[in-house]
């Protein structure tokens, strides 16, 4: 079947890749918090492709991240599910999609999100991470009992 | 110092390590290491400190039971049992009209006490100095849980209906300038006059100490409720303490 022009140039502004993990789906102007939830920073060693506001049927737009060499755990992806609950992470090996995959909402998140409370004790130098549990009204600190219903990404540690 | 009273009197001792700043975390001590070290010495920890959520923590860190005694604008549930305990002498608790007045939003007694009265069918009064309301979140998880939240600007709309008034003091510091205290505080006194129109059987509550929430005039009313509160604080904390150690 031939490619449409958005497919094509979408082939064009992200190579596909050999061993890794393609993070597809995410929803568009999210893909630079997904690889902070991630804890991938310039520092780390992995080949890092980002691709945002691309044109998706479904989406209107999408964000995409591509990660060489490195196979996320579920763990690691079900935090994506905070900021975007319909990306889907396919592990790619010798260039084949081996396994492809929602993300679910975990029921605890540690370690993620920082305490909007000033007042919290996971705001201190405390050995402890932050730690809240997902409810529908939000993100509640298991600490504080603070509770997160809105930009999130702006509590990202 | 309750609770060192309740120790006393079931026949332990206590030792306190008294504030935060006398101990050695203002030495630079984290409270998880503090909390390891006393569980070695004590059978049970009682902690009041300035941040929300660390007897929470201290129960991660701690090999003995642990009881909140006050987590800075948090909550502090023995003093809420005593509460309970206050309001049940007088009159049973199912279903009655409780007002809290005061500092809503860093007054801890009332947020457990909020708590605790939603499990009871308790309708709640506020009344609160703007900018000091009860925390959003809380409220809503009260409405959440079915009870009745009733916002008032003026006590004088609401004394006439309420079964208890939970009277909570208003800090100095929440304000700007000592001239905007002065004026707040002065609004939210609770004197003989305001509680002409009350119900025969209006109970007068505080967590104490008091600055000038309740005139002196008040004490000698039969509402006044507040010393009698403070000595339940005694027998209540005994049995708390009876308990987690069991």
């Amino acid at each position: 079947m031939k490619k449409t022009e958005n497919e094509e140039n979408e082939g064009l502004l992200v190579r596909r890749i050999k061993n890794g993990t393609v993070i597809d789906h995410i929803d568009g102007g999210e893909a630079l918090n997904v690889v902070k939830i991630l804890g991938i920073t310039g520092t780390t060693q992995e080949a890092l492709s980002i691709a945002t506001n691309v044109p998706s049927r479904n989406m209107g737009c999408k964000d995409i991240v591509k990660l060489t060499n490195r196979e996320l755990s579920k763990e690691e992806v079900d935090r994506i599910a905070l900021i975007s609950p319909r990306a889907t992470i396919n592990i790619i090996r010798n260039f084949k999609v081996c396994e492809k995959k929602g993300v679910e909402i975990p029921s605890l998140i540690v370690g993620i999100v920082r305490c909007p409370n000033p007042g919290c004790i996971s705001n201190t130098n405390e050995p402890i991470q932050s730690k809240f549990a997902v409810l529908p009204k939000g993100l509640h600190c298991s600490y504080c009992d603070w509770v997160i219903t809105k930009d999130l990404t702006s509590y990202i540690i | 110092m309750s609770f060192e009273s309740a120790m006393a009197r079931l026949g332990g001792t206590s030792l306190s390590v008294g504030s935060v700043e006398a101990c050695s975390i203002a030495k630079g001590e984290t409270l998880a290491d503090t909390i390891r070290v006393v569980s070695g010495y004590a059978d049970a920890i009682v902690i009041r400190h300035p941040k929300e959520g660390a007897a929470r923590l201290a129960a991660e860190f701690a090999t003995v039971p642990v009881i909140n005694a006050g987590d800075g604008a948090g909550q502090h549930p023995s003093q809420t049992l005593l509460d309970l305990y206050t309001i049940r002498q007088s009159m049973p608790i199912d279903r009655i009209d409780v007002a809290l007045i005061g500092d809503l939003r860093y007054g801890r007694t009332a947020h457990s006490l909020a708590s605790a009265l939603s499990l009871y069918n308790a309708r709640l009064h506020i009344i609160s100095p703007k900018g000091l309301e009860l925390p959003a979140t809380l409220a809503a998880d009260l409405r959440e849980k079915g009870m009745e939240i009733v916002e008032h600007d003026d006590l004088n709309d609401v004394i006439c209906d309420v079964d208890v008034l939970y009277v909570t003091r208003i800090q100095r510091e929440r304000f700007p300038d000592s001239a905007s205290y002065f004026n707040v505080a002065s609004s939210y006194r609770i004197t003989p006059e305001l509680l002409a129109g009350a119900k025969d059987h209006l109970i007068v509550l505080h967590p104490l100490p008091r600055i000038d929430e309740i005139d002196p005039r008040v004490d000698e009313l039969p509402y006044a409720r507040y010393f009698e509160q403070s000595r339940n604080g005694v027998p209540v904390r005994m049995a708390m303490l009876m308990r987690v150690m069991q």
